[in-house]
């Protein structure tokens, strides 16, 4: 983690306002990818994610097939003008990395005993990057899954956590992780209460570590509520 | 089938050779095997057999980092190892495995990297850390963080001629180690906590949390694999047991070097 002389709380409050467990103005949608079989756009602050599932469509090339299950393929993508410095197009080896992870994060909402020889594609985008790229990406995984139909057994809420100037805190924006003493960011299906993503970097004492899971998964509810809400107004519409 | 086997077995709180859950098999450690290296290791725990070489080369400095030299961890899961290794560049698995290795050597702040600017803004020391499974049975990531904190302890910097290159004949001081995590992977089956699993073992994991911990009790790293999932009471238990054996492991790694490097020099004499 890098450092700062910035104070990044002052007088409890964040650098844009916040309390330590607020989240920032929170905004999803879906069917916003006319062609995909369910998508999304979800917004936490200025970190802004799309989301495409295709699927369960059977998968190519043929190799790749499980003759007793379905398969999830998730590619996490930065747009080149989403960050300060242009990223360069192509995986990185963090996009590599975090496609991963959140492969597995929303692997364990789906029934892929079910599709046989097929895949559940999900693409998700990052227009604009200002922190917890990867939880918004997971958030807007589950609102497109949702949005295609694909039957699930709960949906996958994602938020990230972490430390600064000694105070645990929830959501972190870009400055925050950048500066932060630690970042934890967490995936979980909020109604079976099971984390299906845990990562953290930083430094942090167990029992930190320990209360800042049980803070995002407090906290978590706000955003199934926000993935309710966006899913009901589809229909509402 | 021999899953179901090693699924019952743990049932009984049994494993297939024998150990308790929370027991880890042999580990041996070589210093330096590699004198092309700035500094290396290989590690056996058990079967699995890893090496890490680190070669320092200058580089640039990260624009927001003018003054702090750059560390870059890489795996290469070469097919030699594993009959599942595949040949061609690093995939998501390789991927994985070196960031979490790095994360717990970055964050702990195991280099101090600030140490290692030759110019600011212009020229740093880059230090590469290659990670070589050469015999996969299990536990990759445990064994990795130790062999690349034994590595790093054994790296010496090159020294600069006059002209500014770098001489490898002449190495000068030691990399400084200012601290020394050690990485505990909990896997999870069935209610069930394992240490330290074999290969087979992996493969009936619902799930594995890898815990970086410091000599201070700090976590600096974790990462949940594999597609199971966990509850919040599971990480807290995990936790609990990474922080405990995470100190047996630095004390052997520490200090119980004697018993383990006369093992190495023991298959050395045997090799001729």
């Amino acid at each position: 983690m890098m450092k700062t002389d910035e104070k990044l709380i002052i007088d409890g409050k964040r650098l844009d306002g916040r309390k330590p467990d607020e989240l920032r103005e929170i905004e999803m949608k879906v069917g916003v990818i006319p062609n995909a079989d369910g998508s999304s756009m979800v917004r936490f602050g200025k970190t802004i994610a799309i989301a495409a599932v295709y699927g369960p469509r059977k998968l190519f090339p043929k190799h790749l097939q499980e003759s007793e299950t379905g398969v999830v393929q998730f590619k996490y993508d930065m747009a080149t003008f989403s960050v300060d410095e242009r990223k360069r197009p192509g995986p990185s080896r963090r996009e590599i990395e975090i496609s991963k992870v959140a492969r597995l994060a929303v692997e364990p909402a789906l029934f892929l005993e079910k599709y046989p020889k097929a895949t559940v594609d999900i693409f998700v985008e990052i227009l604009q990057a200002d922190g917890s790229t990867r939880v918004t990406s997971i958030n807007a995984a589950s609102l497109a899954l949702a949005d295609a139909g694909v039957p699930m057994r709960d949906l996958v809420v994602a938020l990230s956590g972490g430390k600064i100037d000694d105070t645990l805190i929830l959501d972190l924006c870009g400055k925050e992780d950048n500066y932060s003493d630690a970042d934890v960011p967490v995936a979980f299906m909020p109604n079976k209460k099971e984390i299906t993503l845990l990562q953290m970097d930083g430094r942090l004492k167990p029992e930190e570590v320990k209360e800042i899971i049980r803070n995002i998964l407090h906290a978590g509810k706000k955003v199934y509520e926000k993935q309710v809400e966006a899913l009901k107004k589809k229909y509402s519409e | 089938m021999r899953a179901e086997y090693i699924l019952k077995l743990l049932e009984k709180d049994e494993r297939l050779d024998g150990r308790k859950l929370d027991e880890f098999r042999k580990i041996v450690i070589e210093e330096n095997p590699f004198q092309r290296a700035e500094g290396s290791a290989r590690v056996k725990i058990g079967k699995t057999e890893v090496i890490v070489g680190v070669k320092m080369d200058f580089s640039e400095p990260y624009p927001d980092a003018p003054n702090s030299g750059v560390l870059r961890t890489e795996a290469e899961l070469t097919p030699l190892a594993h009959p599942d290794f595949l040949p061609g560049p690093p995939d998501e698995d390789a991927t994985e495995i070196a960031r979490v290795i790095d994360r717990g050597i970055r964050e702990s702040e195991t280099v101090n990297l600030e140490k290692l600017c030759i110019t600011e803004g212009e020229k740093v020391w880059c230090i590469y850390m290659d990670f070589y499974p050469i015999n996969h049975d299990g536990n990759l990531i445990d064994a990795g963080t130790i062999a690349s904190l034994v590595a790093l302890k054994n790296t010496k910097i090159p020294s600069i001629d006059e002209k500014g290159k770098i001489n490898r004949e002449e190495l000068k001081e030691n990399l400084q180690i200012n601290h020394h995590p050690i990485t505990i992977t909990i896997g999870k089956v069935n209610g069930k906590f394992i240490l330290d699993p074999t290969f087979e073992e992996e493969q009936v994991l619902e799930s594995r949390l890898s815990i970086t911990v410091t000599e201070e009790d700090k976590i600096v790293a974790m990462q949940k694999m594999g597609s199971g999932t966990l509850t919040d009471d599971d990480i807290d238990a995990m936790i609990d047991i990474a922080v405990k054996k995470s100190k047996e492991i630095r004390e052997l790694i520490l200090n119980g070097t004697k018993e383990v490097k006369q093992k190495v020099k023991a298959d050395k004499s045997r090799k001729g």
